[in-house]
C-alpha cells in the first residue's frame, strides 16, 4: 500500500511550549482517518504543519516527495479548516466559492506526473468530467447542496457553509482530504448526513481523507484508522482496536480529564 | 439643458475622465472595503498630499511625485503590517499622518498653500487638461486590464488568505500588487474629488451595491453602475447650480446609498428578489 502521507518527527513550538511533540504520522492510500485528542491538543496545529502553513521541525512527504515536488503537490489537497471568517455581507454565491476550488490545468498535469513516477495513482473524484460548470454541479450534488447554487454565502447556516467549502475541496479532485472538525455548529441529524457524505467521498471515490473530531461515536463508526493525539501521538493503528481496548480508552480519558485541570487551574 | 452643457470641451473632458475614475475607484474598491481596508483609500490620499507637496516644492509636476511617495508609502504599509505587531488600522494611521506631516512642513517651507494644493485637496475636475484627460485615460485603462486580469485570484485572496496559500498563489506578491494598484487608484482619481473625498467613491457605492444581495459579478456591476451615474450627474447638477463637483459627486452617492438603504428596510428590495424566486420556482 502507497503512503500518501508520511510525517516524520514533526515538532511545533509557540514561544518555547511545545504544541505538537515528535508525531510520526502514515497516511495509506484509501484510508479515513479519525484523528482524536482534546481541545488544545495540537489536532489543528498538526494540519496546519502538514499543509505548510505552520513553522515546524521534522519532515513532510507526500507520495514519498519533499521540498519544491512536495510544493507542486500541496494545491492538491483540499482543507476545510475549522473556522473561516469572513464578511457577513460579502457579494459571493455558492457557486462564487466552489469555483475557487477548481485548479489550473497545468497544475494538475505537473502533479499527476509526480504521481506516476512514484508508482501510485490518482483517484480522481471527477475524472470524467472536464468542464468546469459540470465539475461544480457535480461537487454540490455530492454534498447535497445543489439547490443553494446561487445563494449568497452570507445566508448558509453553519452546516451548509461546511458542505461549501468540502465541495470547494472536491472541484479539485483532491490527493488528500484534510477536515478539520468539520462537524463542528452541526445539528446531530446534520452531522450524520455529513458524515455519510464523507464516507462515500471515501468509499465510492476511495478519496484518502483525514478527520478530527471530537464525536468518539462517529469517528468509531466511521473511521477505517484512528490517531489519538495529544501532544504527542499516542496511538494510531487500528479504529476497532482502540475502542475494544479499554486500557487504551482509559488511558484517552485521563488524559483529556489532564488537560482540563490543567485548562482550569491556569484560569 | 443637458444637451447643451455637454457641447462644452470642459465638460465633456470632465465627464469622460469621470467615467473612467469611476470605474477604477469602483473595481478596486470593491477588493479594498472587502479586505477592510475601507481606510487604506484615505490614508493613501494623505501620502499623496505629501507627495504633492514635495512635487511644488521641487518643481516636478505634482502627479508623478505624488505616484511615486504614495507607491513607497504603500508598500511600506504593507511591509509594516506584516513584520511588526501593528494592526491593519493603526498602521494606515501611521502612515496617513507620515504622509501629511511631510505635506505640512514642505508646504509651509515653499510659503503656504497655493491654489494648485487647494485644485488637489478638493479635486477641480472641471478645469482639467487635454493631457490630464489623456493621462487618466490611459493609466484608468492600465488598472482596469491588470484586475481583469487579476481577479481571480484577488478574489480568492480576498476571501480566503489562507486557503490562497494553500493553493500555490504567490499571496505576499499579490498582496503587494495588491497595495501598489490600489495606491494608483488613488493618486488617478484625486482630480476628480481630491484628495480629502477620495474614501467616499471607494467605499459608497461598493456598500450600497453589496446590498443587493447578489454574487459577485453583478455586486461589481451594481457598483460600477452606482459609481458612473454619481459622477456623471454630479458633474452635471454643479454645472447647473455652480458648485463644486466633488462634493456634489459625493453627495449623490450618499443619497444613493440613503436611497437603498430605505427601500430595504421597507423591504422594497427583498420584496423584488422573493417575486423573481416565486417566479423561478413556478418556471
Amino acid at each position: 500500500m502507497t503512503n500518501v502521507l508520511e510525517v516524520e518527527n514533526l515538532s511545533v513550538s509557540f514561544d518555547g511550549h511545545l504544541a505538537v511533540d515528535n508525531v510520526n504520522l502514515k497516511v495509506e492510500e484509501g484510508d479515513l482517518l479519525g484523528l482524536i485528542g482534546p481541545n488544545g491538543s495540537g489536532k489543528t496545529t498538526l494540519f496546519r504543519a502538514i499543509l505548510g502553513l505552520q513553522a515546524h521541525s521534522g519532515k513532510v512527504k507526500l507520495f514519498g516527495y519533499e521540498g519544491s515536488d512536495l510544493r507542486t503537490l500541496i494545491p492538491l489537497i483540499g482543507y476545510v479548516p475549522q473556522r473561516v471568517s469572513f464578511e457577513p455581507n460579502f457579494p459571493a454565491t455558492v457557486y462564487d466559492i466552489v469555483s475557487m476550488g477548481i485548479i489550473s490545468e497545468k497544475k494538475i498535469v505537473k502533479g499527476a506526473k509526480l504521481i506516476q513516477q512514484c508508482g501510485c495513482c490518482w483517484n480522481m473524484v471527477y475524472k470524467n468530467i472536464k468542464n468546469k460548470d459540470d465539475k461544480i454541479t457535480q461537487a454540490l450534488k455530492t454534498v447535497g447542496l445543489e439547490s443553494l447554487r446561487n445563494r449568497r454565502i452570507g445566508n448558509l447556516s453553519g452546516g451548509e457553509l461546511r458542505r461549501v467549502f468540502i465541495a470547494r475541496c472536491l472541484v479539485k479532485d483532491p490527493l488528500l482530504l484534510i477536515l478539520d472538525e468539520p462537524a463542528t455548529s452541526v445539528d446531530v441529524e446534520s452531522s450524520y448526513k455529513f458524515y455519510e457524505a464523507i464516507k462515500r467521498v471515501n468509499e465510492e471515490y476511495k478519496v484518502t481523507i483525514m478527520w478530527s473530531s471530537h464525536d468518539l461515536e462517529a469517528v468509531s463508526k466511521y473511521a477505517t484508522k484512528l490517531a489519538c493525539i495529544n501532544k504527542k501521538l499516542f496511538y494510531h493503528g487500528d479504529t476497532k482496536k482502540f475502542f475494544s481496548d479499554k486500557d487504551l480508552l482509559k488511558t484517552y480519558s485521563e488524559s483529556q480529564m489532564q488537560l482540563h485541570m490543567r485548562e482550569h487551574n491556569t484560569d | 439643458m443637458v444637451l447643451e452643457a455637454l457641447t462644452y470641451g470642459f465638460v465633456q473632458k470632465a465627464i469622460i475622465s469621470g467615467i473612467a475614475v469611476a470605474i477604477i475607484c469602483s473595481f478596486m474598491g470593491t477588493f479594498l472595503v472587502l479586505r477592510r481596508y475601507a481606510l487604506f483609500g484615505d490614508g493613501i490620499a494623505h501620502v499623496a498630499f505629501g507627495g504633492i507637496a514635495v512635487g511644488l516644492f521641487l518643481g516636478v509636476f505634482p502627479f508623478w511625485s505624488a505616484f511615486a511617495v504614495c507607491i513607497g508609502g504603500a508598500l511600506g504599509l504593507q511591509k509594516l503590517r506584516h513584520s511588526t505587531k501593528i494592526s491593519g488600522d493603526a498602521a494606515v494611521a501611521v502612515v496617513l499622518v507620515s504622509g501629511l506631516a511631510l505635506g505640512v512642513i514642505l508646504v509651509s517651507t515653499s510659503g503656504g498653500f497655493s491654489v494648485d494644493l487647494f485644485s488637489f485637496l478638493f479635486g477641480s475636475i472641471l478645469l482639467i487638461s487635454n493631457d490630464e484627460t489623456l493621462m487618466i485615460l490611459g493609466i484608468s485603462a492600465a488598472i482596469i486590464a491588470t484586475l481583469v486580469v487579476l481577479r481571480k485570484p484577488f478574489f480568492q485572496l480576498t476571501f480566503d488568505e489562507e486557503q490562497a496559500r494553500l493553493a500555490g498563489l504567490p499571496v505576499t506578491l499579490l498582496n503587494y500588487a495588491f497595495v501598489v494598484l490600489a495606491s494608483i487608484t488613488v493618486v488617478t482619481s484625486m482630480r476628480l474629488v481630491g484628495i480629502l473625498l477620495i474614501s467616499a467613491l471607494i467605499v459608497l457605492p461598493n456598500i450600497t451595491a453589496m446590498m443587493f444581495g447578489k454574487g459577485f459579478k453583478k455586486t461589481l456591476g451594481i457598483s460600477m453602475l452606482i459609481s458612473v451615474s454619481s459622477v456623471i450627474s454630479g458633474i452635471l447638477l454643479s454645472y447647473y447650480y455652480n458648485i463644486a463637483p466633488s462634493g456634489t459627486i459625493v453627495v449623490v452617492a450618499v443619497v444613493i446609498l440613503i436611497g437603498v438603504l430605505l427601500a430595504k428596510s421597507a423591504g422594497l428590495i427583498s420584496r423584488i428578489e422573493m417575486r423573481k424566486h416565486s417566479q423561478l420556482s413556478h418556471d
